[in-house]
């Protein structure tokens, strides 16, 4: 819960070159027609505001996150900016093989490599079917599929998202701290790149960096997605059902 | 045309000079049969003591009781002019090598390129004095003529053919490139300047001091064409460096090893080419000897970009025994083409270009650990995907032969199928026949089924044709 309040107010990472704007002295007479310097100063507080670093309390919709649309109506309309956060790590926490986690990013997959952004593929756990891939749209083209020991995924995973030369990285890391997994959010933000990170239901308890997660869990029929956290976002629904 | 001659005055000493201790002193370097060794090159501070060219050992030793002798290294000097025609080769095609001590090459056709011979004689001066070689350097329009005017003059460039003629006829006899018996005879005659030989008649002439000497003369005015073979770039790169002392760890060489890509950086760039794979061999003790062999995916130049992928190998090999010498090989050498780059690219501050990446990837996880995905045109699901190997050159079309894509197949392929023990849950789709491959000894006849298991857990699996047990797993629609 701490780490997801520090994250929403996160000052820290407001770009320094912006200057905290001064607000319109207290002295300057009421009947003073269109305090002209208080208008820029109105606005300038408004560029700043606009960081996502900062969140406001407002219409929904109107974030200034940047965001890859995920191709599922209904789970762009639970996210904020009605996509998964670029410059961004999302974790899936997933309770089992099988339960379409994966599927989930193929729309996402899909435009990116039709848009030849290269879609990095870091020590899958099994192997990624080829034809299931092109019949999702993916161009084959430009996914690349790395193996590597897991003593190296680690390394490898922020090596790919710094780089900024992929448009997504997917990383399967069963074992990972808290560490680690900052090293790779901020290296998605330093560079602004797509970061999918899976990881096993049991590690929804721990605290995680990543500024989106979801868990994947079976339900009656179907499979049940569910925020446990998401940076930039307020009430409203939590979760969805798929694939009934 | 406009022949440049560069000739090394001092290279018998200048050879070898990379192998003495950096102190002032008299230096001789002496060649010869063993019986009847003498000087053939003594340095500044030898020649204060009377020590000259041509005497026998004992002769300068008794002028100079500390002249340290120096045993002359053809091979070192032949290395060395070679360096310095591959310095040349960037600045014109038609380069001569003229033994022992001279490199000649064309240059009228590069003058526009590098702004006249001024700055181009400036740009070679340069080079060479990084290097530490004394040179001399003369350009005239014949070659002939080049070199021997370096004997008399330094930096000295005559363009015309009449301005060439005034100055030759105005030569003493001995620094006129004759062999020293003629001269001597043409000086017993009362002749004191090439002007003199040039009013003879020529069948005069040619009685007194033979054929040789006229084809000389003739070469120098440039009345007859000269032919002489072109000197050739070598087709590959070896360079070896000892070390003063054992290496232990391969820090140590990182040093050595930055040394050797930067040489080989200047003479990629003489050739215009790239390396793609190279070879370091660590000697250690007794000619054992550890080689390390780096690949590229595309060939490359750069030598910050070599070091550190190299270094990278280096580091992931354990040495076995200290390193007295390190060596690099290079056998082949690709044309380099540089890497297209988007003008209006947006890559993040320290980003990285994806060919940077995928070398530095490969450096720590092996050659192979990178694959690209392709569809294979097969009905059998393992057969229907290959992995492909990353090529930045390959062509961005899609390959004609692929597949349709099917509908309804696993994100997940299990590398093994898995025998399920109980039967699943629900069966969604199925069955899909899948009945191929009787040519190849993979013969299968499966009926695929998407499946749910217990846990709603979304999955392909497979029976024996037309049966409904024994169900084997063989994807996740993850």
């Amino acid at each position: 819960m701490f780490t997801s309040t520090a994250d929403l107010f996160a000052l820290d990472s407001l770009p320094a070159s912006t200057a905290w704007p001064v607000a319109a002295p207290a002295t300057t007479p009421a009947s003073a027609p269109a305090s002209v310097p208080a208008a820029r100063n109105t606005a300038a507080l408004d560029t700043v505001l606009r960081h996502p670093g900062i969140w406001r309390r407002r219409a929904p919709g109107t974030s200034a996150l940047a965001t890859q649309p995920s191709g599922h109506a209904a789970l762009d309309a639970l996210l904020p900016g009605g996509g998964w956060p670029r410059g961004a790590l999302c974790e899936l926490l997933v309770e089992h093989d099988g339960l379409g986690e994966c599927s989930l990013l193929l729309p996402t997959l899909a435009a990116l490599t039709q848009a030849r952004r290269r879609v990095v593929l870091v020590a899958p756990p099994y192997v990624p079917y080829a034809p299931a891939l092109a019949a999702a749209g993916v161009d084959l083209r430009h996914v690349v599929q790395i193996d590597a020991a897991h003593t190296d995924t680690h390394w490898t995973a922020e090596q790919c998202l710094r780089s900024g030369c992929c448009g997504a990285v997917l990383d399967w890391l069963p074992r990972s701290d808290y560490r680690e997994l900052r090293r790779l959010q901020l290296a998605a933000e330093s560079s602004g790149t797509l970061g999918f990170v899976f990881r096993p239901l049991a590690a929804a308890d721990q605290a995680s960096p990543c500024a989106l997660r979801l868990r994947i869990t079976t339900a009656m029929n179907g499979t049940q997605f569910e925020l446990l956290k998401c940076r930039g976002r307020l009430g409203g629904a939590t979760s969805l059902r798929l694939r009934a | 045309m406009l022949w440049a001659c560069l000739r090394f005055p001092q290279l018998a000493f200048d050879a070898l000079r990379g192998t003495l201790p950096n102190t002032p002193g008299a230096f001789a370097v002496v060649a010869g049969p063993a019986q009847r060794r003498g000087i053939v090159f003594a340095n500044a501070a030898a020649r204060g003591a009377g020590v000259r060219a041509g005497q026998a050992i004992a002769t300068a030793q008794a002028l100079c009781p500390h002249l340290c002798l120096l045993a002359r290294d053809p091979a070192a000097e032949q290395q060395a002019l070679g360096a310095f025609a591959t310095l040349a080769w960037r600045y014109s095609s038609d380069i001569h090598l003229r033994e022992p001590d001279a490199v000649l090459l064309e240059v009228g056709a590069s003058l526009k390129l590098f702004d006249g011979w001024p700055a181009l004689e400036r740009r070679l001066r340069d080079e060479i004095a990084r290097s530490g070689f004394a040179c001399r350097i003369a350009a005239a329009p014949t070659a002939c003529a080049a070199q021997v005017l370096t004997f008399a003059h330094d930096g000295i460039a005559l363009t015309t053919t009449a301005v060439l003629q005034g100055a030759l006829a105005q030569l003493p006899l001995a620094q006129g490139g004759l062999e020293s018996a003629t001269v001597t005879a043409l000086h017993g005659m009362g002749l004191r300047t090439l002007g003199d030989l040039f009013r003879l008649p020529r069948a005069e002439l040619a009685r007194r001091t033979g054929p040789a000497a006229l084809l000389h003369l003739d070469r120098l005015r440039g009345h007859l064409a000269e032919a002489c073979p072109r000197w050739q770039p070598p087709a590959r790169f070896a360079r070896r460096l000892e070390f003063e002392s054992a290496a232990h760890s391969t820090t140590a060489l990182a040093f050595p090893l930055q040394r050797l890509l930067r040489e080989l950086e200047l003479f990629l760039l003489a050739r215009d080419g790239g390396v793609q794979h190279f070879v370091l061999v660590l000697g250690h003790e007794r000619g054992a000897s550890t080689r390390v062999a780096v690949g590229l995916l595309a060939p490359q130049r750069d030598a910050a970009h070599l070091l550190e992928l190299a270094r990278v190998r280096l580091e992931r090999i354990a040495l076995p025994a200290p390193v007295y010498s390190l060596a690099l090989q290079v056998d082949e050498l690709p044309p380099l083409t540089p890497p297209h780059r988007d003008l209006f690219d947006t890559r993040a501050q320290g980003g990285l270009d994806w060919p940077a990446l995928a070398e530095r990837l490969r450096a720590r996880l092996g050659d192979g650990a990178l694959h690209g995905l392709a569809c294979v045109a097969d009905h059998r699901p393992t057969h229907a995907w290959r992995h492909t190997p990353l090529d930045p050159a390959a062509p961005a079309t899609r390959d004609a032969t692929a597949p349709a894509p099917t509908a309804n197949r696993p994100f997940w392929l299990l590398p093994q199928p898995l025998v399920l023990r109980t039967a699943p849950q629900r069966i969604l789709a199925g069955p899909e026949r899948i009945e191929s491959g009787w040519w190849d000894a993979h013969d299968q006849r499966r009926d695929y089924y998407v499946v749910e298991l217990r846990g709603g857990q979304r999955a392909w699996a497979f029976t024996e044709a037309g049966s409904r047990q024994h169900w084997t797993l063989h994807g996740w629609f993850a």
